[in-house]
């Protein structure tokens, strides 16, 4: 996958992340456009973008603009332009699930969206589950609570999928769960310890 | 991933008059074989052309059939009551593929579509006849272990579809409605859709540059009632079939009326078997019939050196299908 087209240069400690940091939020400040509307976005987007353009999306309920290239997927937007690197980059081909996020309440592969064709839609990442305040969604809980992980990689993917699975109504029974959740790999082999995180869970998401 | 410009088509011939105007651009629906491709290089586009905002939903009953817009996607379409009551092997096809996160994001057009996982197609490191025309075919003596055995040609024996869908859709007679630049829409039998390699594995469809999927419409029988889509694979879920099944049956008093078979994984198309339905009809509906229809399927087949496996399990699986449909 390519990197950004404007390679975020290093600072004098070698820290990427903390540049990004920083100019995420300094670029999120002087960019933030108002949030476009699906109807907005129609007559924004009808002529055709080459190059870098400026995408405003809604992540975890805050909408926020980069400038990218319509070729930076949501995963590297999440991950290189907003600073949210709870989603994980596995195999970047949709194949293990470790980037998973919801979309308008969908879940989905963000290594195999598009940015540009996320903007006027609402993204939850691993990062807006949590209450402020810092309590932890039924969900992480009951990961923690049954030890549903061991390197933890694919943990905010399984998580993130997890909590879709419930909303969908897949989860009533241990086989239904182990269908509805193969779409994401976990080489640790945690599966069983999931699969009892995600009954759980199931029972105190009302 | 090659950079590309990016447009959004808010009209039908906005997109396909971008496509007509730009021999290197592609439509993009939901991306997941798409983008996939790209990031490997096997596929290259200078422009992505979003059609996500055309017209084409919505799943319906006409006097035709069942209607699914092209751009209906495939988690919605494989629950929908309508699909699951009149039309399971439909319904199956659908659940039983990719992951809950690729079906949330596919669209039927854009499945139908999808391109063949043989492993030399999508290495770039390879020759491919598929991806670049005359350079060969490492797979006739190379692993073929999940390539085709019925319809294959010396220059390409990829499972040129390899998904489970338009197995369906291709046992139950599915027709395809295919708009193009002109704003002209045409019919095309999905049985008539895919196209055999011979010399060109490179045209897997009938499609034109400059046409777009708007519809899938499938006619309402009895034997689509009574219909089964059988999927066996490597894992027991998230993997392409190494065989599949589409079969539908309408039994009277222990006679078959009439009979849709298809297979997946053993051609190099979404593979009718026409000569097996008419074995089946007016024959009892017993293991025999089914055994006889099987045998018939796959008569022709040309297995390679890692592949053979796939002559007997797909008769054990188009003979399990029809048992249990037929029940």
């Amino acid at each position: 996958m390519s990197a950004p087209t404007t390679p975020a240069p290093l600072n004098p400690d070698g820290s990427r992340r903390t540049f990004m940091k920083q100019a995420g939020g300094f670029l999120g400040l002087a960019l933030a456009p108002p949030f476009l509307s699906q109807a907005e976005r129609l007559t924004a987007l009808s002529k055709k973008v080459e190059g870098v353009s400026t995408i405003s999306l809604k992540v975890n309920g805050t909408v926020r603009a980069i400038r990218a290239e319509p070729r930076v997927t949501l995963l590297d937007a999440l991950r290189e332009y907003l600073d949210l690197t709870g989603s994980k980059k596995g195999c970047d081909h949709g194949q293990c699930g470790a980037c998973t996020v919801l979309v308008d309440g969908k879940r989905v592969n963000s290594c195999l969206t598009l940015a540009i064709m996320t903007q006027g839609k609402e993204v939850t990442t691993i990062e807006g589950l949590a209450k402020e305040g810092g309590e932890l969604h039924p969900m992480q809980a009951a990961f923690l609570k049954h030890d549903g992980f061991q390197c933890g990689y694919c943990t905010p993917g399984q998580i993130m999928s997890a909590v879709a699975c419930v909303q969908e109504g897949h989860a009533g029974s241990e086989a239904e769960v182990r269908e509805w959740m193969s779409g994401n790999l976990c080489r640790c082999s945690a599966y069983p310890n999931i699969t009892a995180a995600i009954l759980e869970a199931k029972g105190q998401m009302g | 991933m090659n950079n590309f410009s990016y447009i959004q088509a808010e009209k039908p011939k906005d997109a396909t008059a971008a496509k007509r105007d730009d021999k290197s651009a592609a439509f993009i629906a939901g991306g997941t074989t798409l983008l996939d491709l790209m990031k490997s290089n096997v596929e290259n586009h200078d422009q992505l052309i979003d059609v996500n905002l055309l017209p084409f939903r919505g799943i319906e009953m006409t006097k035709d059939g069942l209607r699914i817009g092209a751009l209906e996607r495939m988690s919605d379409v494989g629950a929908h009551p309508l699909v699951a009551q009149q039309f399971p092997a439909v319904a199956e096809s659908l659940l039983l593929a990719a992951s809950a996160q690729l079906r949330n994001m596919a669209s039927i057009g854009g499945n139908v579509l999808q391109r063949t996982r043989c492993g030399y197609f999508r290495d770039t490191a390879f020759p491919c006849n598929k991806r670049e025309p005359g350079t060969g075919c490492p797979a006739l003596e190379g692993d073929n272990r999940n390539l085709a055995i019925l319809g294959t040609s010396e220059t390409c024996i990829a499972t040129s579809y390899p998904g489970d869908l338009s197995v369906a859709l291709t046992a139950l007679d599915a027709v395809l409605t295919l708009e193009n630049s002109k704003g002209k829409q045409r019919q095309v039998p999905i049985t008539k859709f895919y196209l055999l390699p011979g010399t060109t594995p490179q045209r897997e469809t009938v499609l034109e540059s400059d046409e777009l999927i708007v519809a899938v419409t499938i006619p309402q029988t009895a034997a689509a009632r009574k219909s089964k889509y059988l999927k066996v694979r490597d894992r027991s879920s998230y993997a392409y079939a190494l065989v599949s099944a589409a079969v539908g049956l309408e039994v009277q008093g222990g006679t078959v009326r009439a009979a849709r078979v298809a297979l997946g994984g053993v051609g190099t198309q979404p593979w009718r078997c026409f000569e097996a339905e008419k074995a089946l009809v007016g024959k009892p509906a017993t293991e025999a019939t089914f055994r006889a229809a099987a045998e018939l399927a796959l008569r022709g087949a040309k297995p390679r050196e890692h592949n053979a496996y796939k002559i007997e399990m797909a008769k054990n699986t188009l003979v399990r299908a029809l048992s249990e449909v037929a029940v």
